[in-house]
């Protein structure tokens, strides 16, 4: 039988410290939903998505229930709806709406894929959509917004970045009245992976098969729990607990993986090695590295904790799951995260220090509250900036700033739910204008050149 | 399918009789008990048979679960494939 002991680790888990799995994601492709008209278009993607997802959210309640393991969220991610626009003459807008009808008909929380990938130039479509992103954000709810600016591969494509500092700011104007929500469902990605259940920079890309279920984890939790019992170990053994620790959740979630796949009849893609926070007490990711011995996140030593927490994640994740793939890594959305709140609130943390973090760690500047009269193209900037640090070392880094229209460094911007509340930080005042205005592409770096 | 179900609390009289009700009001055989007092903390362990269950498995997960607030304990029951993949290779 069991051992009761590894019965009452696991339970102790899921009601103690919020161990959960974070998305079960479908992924479906629209390849086939292409058509000149864009009306018929529309009419198609409805009729596939709600076909195929018509019991993902039965199916991850009925899991849920029966393994006792809370599924926090149900998703949609779809074919970068540019390539539909590209086809498809007319307001690209439509496409939105038919996404929020999707996500509703089937009960979930959010439907990805209202994206372009330009890393190398805009196609037929591509700019259209890019420039319909404030709108398609602010007239739906639950539908999620990414655009890829640059790849190893590509290098970065700066006319878009350009664009991109624009259209954040525009998210946000247009939903100064919701606390400026559409920015916060806008990722502006650098190699931005086809396979990633996490929003809301979840697409499913062109390689992807037609349909598929992609699964991410979670658990900050669980790793500081298990850290706290170990006070006084040294650096190496903070490790290894971290990689024992990562390996339960993730066998977990690869558990709940396939038995989603088998009851909805489409294939598994893949458990995406994730610690994801979330504003609750007790699942912050900020908190775990103060248990490695930090006063607080964003003193000095948080790049290098966050290095090791980030690599012990992959190292016992990797071995616990058959494919993996995604983002994975440990994340660090300010807002969605009280021990970052925290943090940022009393000026331990600040952007400089997370671009820092960045590099060692999965996701990039994500929900950051900014000054709401930050000037496009700082916003731009920084895209550029964190966009850099993804081509240069091979990941992926994304930017989602949340500039707070109408407020100032101090104040606050509250969200509610996941994606939670924090303060505006400070940004460097000094002008980037004249080198976004440049243009053109910062050429692939040497590192892509790996034939 | 087999569920293990978990019961941990204060150790009152009946905890026992009261789930193992449950389980046969239900048709969910109970294979295995393990049960330990420590101090005064009572912790009991079953595996239990749904594959004959006379009702929806939710029902009787919810059922456990009401149990356990009215007797003012924590009762959960949940698949045994969980633990067996956290816990093995």
């Amino acid at each position: 039988m069991l051992n009761t002991y590894d019965i009452l680790e696991t339970i102790r888990m899921i009601q103690d410290q919020c161990l959960d799995i974070r998305t079960i994601t479908m992924g479906i492709s629209l390849l086939d939903c292409i058509d000149p008209d864009i009306d018929r278009s529309c009419e198609k993607i409805y009729e596939k998505v709600t076909r195929l997802a018509q019991n993902l959210v039965k199916v991850g309640n009925d899991i849920e229930t029966e393994y006792g393991i809370p599924i926090i969220n149900k998703r949609i991610s779809v074919t970068p709806i540019a390539i539909l626009a590209a086809a498809a003459k007319g307001d690209p807008v439509k496409f939105a709406r038919t996404l929020q009808r999707c996500a509703e008909t089937c009960g979930v929380n959010f439907i990805g894929g209202y994206s372009a990938l330009v890393q190398k130039g805009y196609s037929a479509g591509d700019e259209a959509l890019i420039r319909s992103i404030p709108e398609a954000l602010a007239v739906t709810e639950n539908v999620c917004s990414s655009v890829n600016i640059g790849s190893t591969k590509t290098g970065i494509n700066l006319d878009a970045v350009r664009l991109m500092g624009k259209i954040v700011k525009e998210a946000a104007e247009r939903t100064a009245d919701r606390e400026c929500i559409g920015a916060a469902k806008l990722v502006v990605f650098c190699n931005a992976p086809e396979d990633n259940p996490f929003m809301a920079g979840a697409f499913h890309g062109v390689g992807e098969p037609d349909c598929m279920i992609n699964v991410g984890v979670s658990g900050p939790g669980v790793v500081r729990a298990a850290l706290a019992k170990y006070p006084d170990a040294d650096i190496t053994k903070i490790s290894d607990i971290i990689k024992k620790t990562a390996f339960k959740i993730t066998r977990m979630g690869q558990l709940v993986g396939t038995v989603a796949s088998e009851r909805l009849g489409v294939p598994f893609g893949i458990v995406d090695l994730s610690l994801a926070p979330t504003p609750a007490v007790g699942d912050s990711v900020a908190h775990i590295l103060e248990e490695i011995g930090l006063e607080r996140c964003g003193t000095h030593g948080t790049t290098a904790a966050l290095a090791l927490l980030n690599d012990a994640v992959k190292k016992g994740g990797v071995m616990a799951s058959s494919k993996v793939g995604g983002l994975s890594g440990a994340f660090i959305p300010v807002t969605e995260d009280a021990g970052m709140i925290e943090a940022a609130r009393c000026g331990s943390l600040l952007i400089e220090k997370l671009e820092a973090m960045t590099a060692v760690c999965s996701v990039g500047l994500d929900m950051i509250v900014v000054p709401g009269n930050t000037p496009a193209d700082t916003i731009a900037a920084i895209i550029a900036d964190e966009a850099a640090i993804g081509m240069v070392n091979h990941k992926t880094t994304a930017v989602r700033l949340i500039p707070a229209i109408g407020k100032k460094e101090g104040e606050e911007l509250e969200f509610g739910g996941l994606l939670g509340s924090g303060p505006v930080m400070k940004v460097n005042a000094n002008s980037s204008s004249k080198f976004i205005a440049r243009g053109g592409q910062i050429p692939a770096p040497l590192q892509s050149l790996k034939n | 399918m087999r569920a293990v179900v978990t019961v941990i609390g204060k150790d009152t009289v009946g905890i026992l009789a009261k789930v193992s009700s449950i389980c046969a009001e239900y048709n969910a055989n109970i294979i295995e008990v393990t049960q330990s007092v420590l101090q005064e903390l009572f912790c009991m362990i079953m595996l239990v048979d749904i594959s004959n269950l006379s009702v929806e498995y939710a029902k009787l997960s919810s059922s456990l679960d009401e149990l356990g607030k009215q007797m003012d304990i924590s009762v959960h029951a949940m698949h045994e494939d969980l633990f067996n993949s956290m816990h093995r290779i």
